[in-house]
Parts: structure tokens; sequence; C-alpha cells
């Protein structure tokens, strides 16, 4: 499928339209949790630029605010203060059912612990997603996309950590989402598995195109991305443009 | 597009079959709550529409007097009363059957029916066989239940003494009649229905035995609708006493009538407070468990929300196990309700023999309750969905955490440097959801609540009984004359073969008149040194008999607003219809009918009678029963003979048939109450604490002390139900005898330690049981496959 139509599919003018071909931007994005004297600063004045098509890979350890961010920026939960620009719209300003339209249409979710539903296939919990979507993949299309065209009809407890993150990814980029938003996604893997799972998040940003940012504590990975977003204390520490994306091959860790 | 509901609607087939145990108790809840309502209140609206039926079909009378004889000629001055409609007689004796058999004699009431056709009030409904024909004297249509515990069809023949004249009838119909719906032979307080029966004969037959011929001595009338019931009855007694009428009444006090009133009352009430205590029951039940059934879903709701679901599809989708239980729940319950009700019918049925009597299902009634039973289901699991949505979902994607960890009382109080480290996390879960815990505890104690209800109703009756026949009726037979005899019959009876003791008494109808409340019943006029009949109060204590004045039931003194000191009007319902006043000397907590008693001598005053007697109490040589009611069924004077230990067994055979059948309804209720709280309670706690638990087995706690852990904060919720429910139980109960207090019986409160015992432990076997079942899913867990899934 050509680039063009997926991004019209879902309804999005391109990434060079919105200007600088940027799809997602945050600005001064705060998120204090708790009340009183034991506040937590999860963000504090976040500005961060998700460009059209780009992987961008946001690194830090543990409690440096980068789940924080991709929450929000997903929609999952709401910035204390500041803004978040997705199609010249300020996210904070989105009802509870514009969010839910956002995050129904535009984006997709990857997460650590791939989140499947145990009660349902691997094909039906691609369809849960394909049932909502405007105009999504075929289920089998997106499941073959990442490899998984023969355990289609298996359930979450017949496949492995690795098979159930590519369900969790196929699941993700079957509605064409404008961004593909992934925590972790190869945390709960082991180094094989994961660079499995990498490759198979690498191939579909190339192929469809989709913005996708990925979060990970695991430096190595940062190679793969078109940016890497360094996160510590709640607060972007710096912002790396490779020249050139690293292929899976070339990564160890 | 393919329909959104699709996929959502496969996980929700999966997951209710995966969760088929929970949705199934609290099916069972529904189910039981449901049937409850249907079969004690659907029998009670079964039985007041086929009473109203019956009651139009037969022209039933609302007026009624017995008198000794009057011409048929007064009936034009009957019929001129204003507000009266219709007028019929008829001419009704007691006669005694002569069967060819041991024991006391069975007798028989015999009423007259006009043979040119139906009569105008108080029709009969013919069940077999035909309705009598004119010219034939031996024709003779037999009481249904009388026929059936004899074994009786039309064309059988029925040896009978009438006005001491022995002869043999002949069976031609098998009838009921709502006058005599509620059979109970004189002097007993139960039906007997092989001992006593209801036999029509054709008018003219009658009034050749009895020299009747023109005459009557039974009156009904019926009322216009804006009649003045009291003005007729003043009107009718006025015209009846110089045939020495015995009192007009009206139907409220005709017995069949006010006995199956009471009957229906009562189970009005039963059929009422009962099943709406276990509706709320259910209701407040499946609000808990569905609301923490879905609270462990809060993971799966956040998910589908990342993905774009919308709060309404979210929650209609689980909402949707709500409905799941509770439809099959219903469907559990009509059909249940549907068997016991016809169940119960059939048991009412051996009592009130209404024609036709079908179990109805109370359609409305049962839209009522289920929406009560539904909305309890889901206002549970909405509150619980809409803590889950209102969450943004990245917050609820993680398991919820504690709003404020701190040291509970038990710690503070310094008690825990004694607990385990297993007892301290027990007793801190608990101590961190403490509105949960109790509100747990709260749905146990109502299972607890429920049996005690049951228990104490069983225990209240049997004191009851045993008072009744154990203390205050002392005597083997008790027979009572057609007419006042002088008290010398006590010694011709004495000399009777197997007679070892005799004592007589004397009984009079009366209105008793305080202020401007009356009230009719039956004087019993006592000998002050009675032994076999004693004046025996609710703590089973004697009494003595008031000499020159009354002892009156506490629920009369209450009726007529009288204290002690108080001075009551009599007016004798007998012979000359004397007046005279008397003194209340006591009021007696009692617990069958209304009674008033006084000594023989007061009551002869009262009457103008001298040493006259009405009964006799007997007691009887072990062997000679069957000798001596041979020998009494032979004297003509005596109306009835009745074996108080023939009473109780007749009584328990109806308490074996319903009571029992009511207290298995209810210990079957409360035991799945009890496992519908406690199982839920304890899967869904594994399901939430199921990683915490693996963790415990990872460390290296053994299989027994994880499932101490799970069970034990179970066991802590239902130990702490139990004193609860017993709390619970015993104001339940007590709002409930008061409500069920009638004319012929109040049930005491006896509270009995095996009550508490008996519902402790049934609870705790429905806890044991619970806790099994969840056990043996703990021991499958997978400590590594529970760690590997999510946080």
């Amino acid at each position: 499928m050509a680039e063009d139509n997926v991004l019209s599919d879902v309804g999005l003018t391109s990434g060079a339209e919105a200007g600088a071909g940027i799809v997602l931007s945050t600005r001064k994005l705060c998120k204090v949790y708790g009340k009183g004297d034991v506040l937590v600063h999860a963000l504090r004045d976040v500005d961060l630029d998700l460009r059209a098509g780009e992987m961008a890979v946001l690194l830090g350890a543990s409690g440096s605010g980068k789940s924080t961010l991709l929450n929000i920026i997903g929609g999952l939960d709401v910035a204390s203060s500041g803004t978040v620009y997705y199609e010249q719209q300020n996210l904070a300003d989105f009802t509870e059912r514009q969010l839910t339209n956002y995050r129904r249409n535009h984006v997709g979710f990857v997460f650590q612990f791939y989140n499947l539903i145990s009660s349902l296939t691997a094909r039906e919990n691609v369809a849960l997603v394909t049932d909502l979507a405007a105009s999504p993949m075929h289920t089998d299309e997106a499941l073959e996309l990442v490899g998984l065209k023969d355990r289609m009809d298996h359930f979450p407890a017949e496949l492995s950590g690795g098979e159930q993150q590519r369900v969790a990814i196929a699941r993700a980029i079957a509605k064409r989402p404008k961004i593909l938003l992934c925590d972790e996604p190869t945390g709960a893997l082991d180094a094989e598995t994961g660079r499995l799972v990498l490759a198979v998040l690498d191939e579909v940003n190339r192929k469809t195109d989709t913005t996708t940012a990925i979060i990970t504590h695991n430096a190595a990975i940062g190679r793969l991305g078109d940016t890497v977003i360094r996160m510590s204390s709640g607060q972007i520490v710096e912002t790396v443009r490779n020249s050139e994306r690293a292929s899976i091959d070339e990564i160890q860790w | 597009m393919v329909a959104p509901v699709s996929t959502l609607n496969k996980k929700l087939w999966r997951e209710a079959w995966h969760l088929r145990g929970q949705l199934f108790s609290i099916a069972l809840v529904v189910a039981a709550g449901l049937m409850a309502i249907l079969t004690m209140r659907g029998s009670y609206d079964t039985l007041v529409n086929a009473q109203a039926q019956y009651y139009r079909d037969t022209r039933f009378a609302d007026v009624w007097s017995y008198l000794v004889r009057a011409p048929l000629s007064l009936v034009d001055s009957l019929e001129r009363i204003p507000g009266v409609n219709a007028v019929d007689t008829r001419v009704t004796f007691s006669g005694t059957l002569n069967f060819d058999e041991e024991g006391v004699p069975a007798r028989g009431l015999f009423i007259s029916l006009p043979e040119d056709g139906r009569p105008l009030l108080n029709d009969i409904v013919i069940k077999e066989g035909r309705y009598v024909s004119s010219g034939h004297y031996d024709e003779v249509i037999v009481s249904e239940n009388f026929a059936t515990a004899r074994n009786l069809r039309p064309n059988d023949s029925i040896p009978v003494i009438l006005n001491g004249r022995s002869r043999d009838l002949q069976i031609v119909g098998v009838a009921v009649a709502p006058e005599q719906s509620y059979v109970v032979p004189p002097g007993s307080l139960f039906p007997e229905d092989d001992k006593y029966g209801i036999f029509w004969m054709g008018r003219e037959a009658m009034a050749a035995v009895y020299n009747m011929d023109g005459a009557f001595n039974e009156v009904f009338l019926s009322l216009q609708s804006k009649a003045n019931l009291l003005a007729v009855l003043k009107q009718v007694d006025d015209l009846l006493s110089p045939y020495g009428g015995l009192g007009a009444y009206g139907r409220d006090d005709q017995v069949s009538h006010a006995i199956m009133e009471g009957e229906l009352n009562q189970n009005k009430v039963m059929g009422t407070a009962i099943p709406t205590i276990f509706l709320l029951v259910a209701v407040f039940l499946l609000h808990l468990v569905l609301g923490r059934l879905i609270s462990t879903q809060r993971n799966e709701i956040a998910v589908l929300k990342a993905f774009g679901y919308t709060n309404g599809e979210i929650a209609r989708h689980f909402l949707s196990f709500a409905l799941v239980a509770v439809s099959f729940g219903t469907l559990l319950g009509v059909l249940g309700g549907v068997y016991f009700g016809g169940l119960y019918i059939n048991l009412y049925g051996q009592y009130f023999d209404f024609p036709n009597l079908q179990y109805r299902l109370p359609v409305s009634l049962l839209f009522v309750a289920v929406g009560a039973c539904f909305a309890g289901a889901l206002s549970g699991a909405w509150l619980a969905i809409k803590r889950a949505v209102d969450l943004p979902p990245a917050e609820a994607m993680r398991p919820e955490a504690p709003k404020h960890y701190s040291a509970g009382i038990l710690e503070k109080l310094g008690i825990s440097r004694f607990m385990s480290s297993s007892v301290r996390m027990i007793t801190r879960n608990i101590e961190r959801k403490p509105v949960q815990s109790f509100l747990s505890s709260l749905g146990v104690a109502m299972s607890v609540a429920i049996l005690t209800i049951g228990l104490f109703m069983y225990s209240g009756v049997h004191y009851l009984m045993d008072l009744q026949f154990q203390v205050i009726q002392r005597e083997d037979l008790s027979i009572s004359f057609t007419e006042i005899v002088n008290d010398s019959v006590r010694y011709d009876l004495a000399r009777l073969e197997g007679v070892s003791y005799v004592e007589t008494f004397h009984s009079a109808p009366a209105r008793l008149r305080f202020a401007h409340k009356d009230e009719e019943l039956v004087i019993q006029g006592l000998a002050p040194d009675s032994h076999l009949r004693r004046i025996i109060d609710a703590d089973a204590r004697v009494v003595p008999v008031p000499i020159g004045g009354f002892a009156i039931s506490r629920l009369l003194a209450e009726r007529l607003e009288v204290r002690v000191g108080d001075t009551l009007e009599v007016e004798m319902l007998e012979g000359e219809r004397r007046h005279g006043e008397l003194a209340v000397n006591a009021i007696v907590d009692d617990f069958m009918g209304i009674s008033a008693y006084t000594d023989d001598a007061t009551l002869n005053q009262l009457t103008r009678e001298q040493s006259a007697v009405s009964g006799a109490y007997l007691l009887v040589d072990d062997g000679y029963m069957n000798t001596v009611s041979a020998k009494l069924k032979e004297m003509p004077v005596i109306a009835s003979v009745v074996s108080p230990a023939a009473m109780l067994a007749s009584f328990e055979k109806q308490m074996d048939e319903s009571l029992y059948v009511s207290i298995a309804f209810l210990l079957g209720f409360a035991g799945i109450i009890a496992v519908g709280v406690i199982y839920n309670g304890a899967r869904i706690s594994l399901s939430e604490r199921g990683r915490e638990l693996a963790s415990l087995r990872v460390m290296g706690f053994r299989r027994s002390e994880v499932t101490t852990l799970l069970l034990g904060e179970q066991a802590v919720i239902t130990v702490f139900a139990i004193p609860l429910g017993c709390v619970i139980g015993y104001w339940l109960t007590y709002l409930l005898l008061t409500s069920l207090q009638t004319d012929l019986y109040r049930v005491p409160f006896v509270v009995e330690q095996s009550t508490y015992v008996i519902s402790a432990a049934v609870v705790i076997g429905a806890g044991l049981v619970s806790g099994l079942i969840v056990k043996r899913r703990l021991d499958r867990f997978s400590i590594v496959d529970v760690l590997k899934t999510r946080e």
C-alpha cells in the first residue's frame, strides 16, 4: 500500500503540511502527582516534537518520566500544565470524548506487558481494534506484517512473550495510526526476542511511515531511531538526531 | 466496518464461561430471591383469587345465624330487613358415623340441601357424582376431604346414627363448599379429615329425621353492598331471639372464613416479609459481588479505553456480565418459583379445598422482583465501572494503589507484636478496606439472619405445641355434650371401665363488652381445683383459677383495651341471653386464641344454671382407649370426643409438610447466600492478590501458609458476620412474629441456643465449602505463570 494512502486513510493531513513535518509537539508540559507535602514532579517543562514518519527513541532510567510523557501524548493521561499540540489542536483542551476519539483513530499503543485480552485469540485481539477503526487493515494483514501468519488462532496463553508482543504490535498498527507509542516493548523479553520485536517495529515504521516513539532504558536501542531523546528527572536533557538509522543486526546488548 | 460488538461479544461469552462459578453463584442468589417471592407471594395471590371466585360461584352468605327452631314463615320478615338481598334457610344437625372400627368415633355435620334446585345461598361445588334427587331420603353428598381420607366414592354406602337411629346412606356425590373449606371438629384446633366430615342430604330427608318439617335451624343472608352490617345483625337477632337465636354474625366471624382469612393473612405477611427480606439481601449481594467482580477487571477496562473504546461501549460490555448472571438467575428463579409455587399450592389445597386451585405466576410482581435484581446488579457493576472509566487509562492500568497506609487499630494498641506476619497481613488487609470488609461481612450476616428467622419460628411453634399438648391439655380424652347437663354426669363417666379420673367443665358462648369494644368468645368455667385443664401462661406457669372474676388472654385484653380491675359487661349468647358483669382479675400471657376463664360457680351464676356442665376431661388407663371410645359412642348426649394425642399427631403432620418445607427453603437460601458471598469474596481476592501470593510462594512461603493468608481474610469476615447475623435475625424475627399474630394463635419468641449454633454451623460449612473450592484453584496456580503476567 502506498504511503500517501496510509495517511489519508486515517483522515490526517500529511506531516509536511503541518509545518516542518511536525505531527505532535509539547510545550512546557508538566505532570505532578500527589497532594500536599508528598508532591512528585513526574514531568517538568517538557518540550518535544515528533516528526512525520520518524522513529524516536526515548531513553532514561526508570522514574525519569518517559512513561508519563508517553501516556500524556497518547491521551491516556492528562498533563498538570502545558500544551500538547496534535493537528493544531491542544490535547489539554480535549473532552473525554475527544480524547477517546483521538486514541481510537490516531494512536496505537504497545505496552511492556502486552496487555492482550487473554480470552481472545491473536486474531480477535487485533479485531478488537479493527472493529473500532474507520479504515483499518485486515486483521490477517496486520498479523502477517508482524510475522504471525501461522499463529493467528492461538490464545495469548499459547504464545511466547515475543509472539504476544508482536500480536500487541499488530493490534496497535492495524488501525493505521498516525502515531505508534511503545512503552518498553522489549522490557519483558529476552535479548533475542527483543531484537525480533524491534525488527518488527522498525519494519512497520519503514513500511507504513507511522510516527513511532519507543520508550526504553536500553541505550543501545537508541541507534535504531531517527531521533534519540534522553530524559532524566522529568526533563529532556538531550536530543540527538542520528544521521543514519542503524539496522537491527548492527545492534548488540 | 464490522459491528463493534462482535469481538467484544466473543470476549463476553468466553469470559462469562471462565467466570461461570462466580456468575452461577450470583445467579443462584437471584434465583433464590425470585423463588421466594414467586412461591410465597404467588401462592398467596393464587389463594386470594381462588377464594373470590369460589365465593362468587357458591353465593357465599354475608350474615349467619344458628337458632333452635323457627317456622319458614319467618323468612318474609327477614327479607324485609333493610339492606338484605336474599335469605336462605336450612336444617343442620350433627351425627355419628357408625363405622365398624375401634378408637374415637368419627362424626359428621349433616346439612340440608333443597331437592328442587340449588340453594339460594351457600351452594356446594360437586367434585364427583351428582346432586341429591327429590324423594330419595337415603342420598347423601360427602365432603371431599372426608371422602379422600376414608377412600369413599359415589355408590358407596355409609352407616350413620342420626337422632339416635342407625341407618345406611348412599353416597351420590363428593363436594366442597366455602363455608366448610376448613373443617375443624368441635373442640379441636386442627382438621381431622378421617374423624370428621360434612354430609349434605335432601331437606325433606333431614326434616323427617329431625322433625323439622316447615322449619329451619340455620339462616343466612346476603347483603347489598351499602348495607349496614351491625344494623342488620341487630334486627336479625331481634327477629330470631324468640326462636332460640344464638346470635347472628357476619362473614368475618364465620369459622371457615375467619380461619381462612387468618391463614391467608399469615400467608400474606410471610409471603411479603420473608421474600422482601430475601430479595433485599439478593439485591445487596448482587450490588456487592458484581462491584467487586468488575473492580478486578480494572486493567482490562483501561486497555479497552486506551484502544479508543468509549465509556458507553465499555459500560455496556461489563454490564453485560451482570445481565448474564441476572438473566440466568431469573430463568432459574421463575422455573423454581413455578415448581415450588405449585408445591405450596398443593400443600394448601389440603386445607383449603378451593375448586380448580391452580398456581398462577404473579407476572407484575415478577417484573418488580426481576427489576430489583437487575437494579442491584447493575448499580453495583456500574459503580465499579465508573470508578475504572473515570480514571485516565494510564492510571487505571496500574494496580489500584492503597489510598493510605497506616498502622491499624490493632497495631496501635501494640497487639500486633503478638501476631504472626500472616495474621498481620490479614488484619491489615481488612483494616485497609474497612467498608468493603464490613459490607462483605454484612452479606454473610444476612444469611445467618435468614437462618435464625427460620429456626426461631420453628422453635416457637414447637414450644407452642409442647405447651398446649403437654402442659395445658393433660387429659387423654376431652368430650363435649350435645346440651348442658348436670354435673352428676361425672359419676356416670367415672363408672366406665378404664376411666381412671373425670373432671367436668362448663363453657358458654358470650359477648364481652368494655366501653364501645366487644368480642364474642366461649367463656371457660373451670373447677378451682382443676387438675387436667389449668390456666397456663407463656412461661408455662400455672395461673390460679380466678374466683368470681375473669382471667383473660393478653390478646383479648389488648382488643378490649382493658386492664386488671376493669369490669366487663357479659352477654350470654345461649338460653335466656342473660346480661351480667364481671371484673378482670388477671391477664394471662398465653398463645392460643382469645380466652376468658372464670370458676365454674361464677359461670353458673352468669347463666343462671345449677351445677351445669358442657363437657368433661377424662384420664383413661393404658389399653382402654378403644373400649372407652366405643362406650362413649353409644351415649347420645356426647357431641364430640377429642384425643389431644390425635390432635398433636394431626398437627405434626401439618408441621412436617408446611413448616419443614419453609425451613428447608430458608436453609437452602441461606446456604446459597453464604456461598455466594464467601466464594466470590475469596475468588475475587485471589484474582486481586494472585501476584502477591505468588511472590510469597517464591519467597518460600508454603502452599498452606499462602492459603491461610487468602482464606484467613474470609474467615475473619465470616466469624465477624455470625454474631452480627444473630443480632439482625433476632430483630427481624421479632418484627415478623409481631405481624404474624392472629386470632387463632401467636407464635412465641423462643430463643434457643441451638438456633445460633445451627445458623453458625451452616454458614461456617458454606464458608468451608467455598474455601475448599478456592483452595483447589490456588493449588493449581503456577507461580511462574502468575509472576510472568503484567502487574
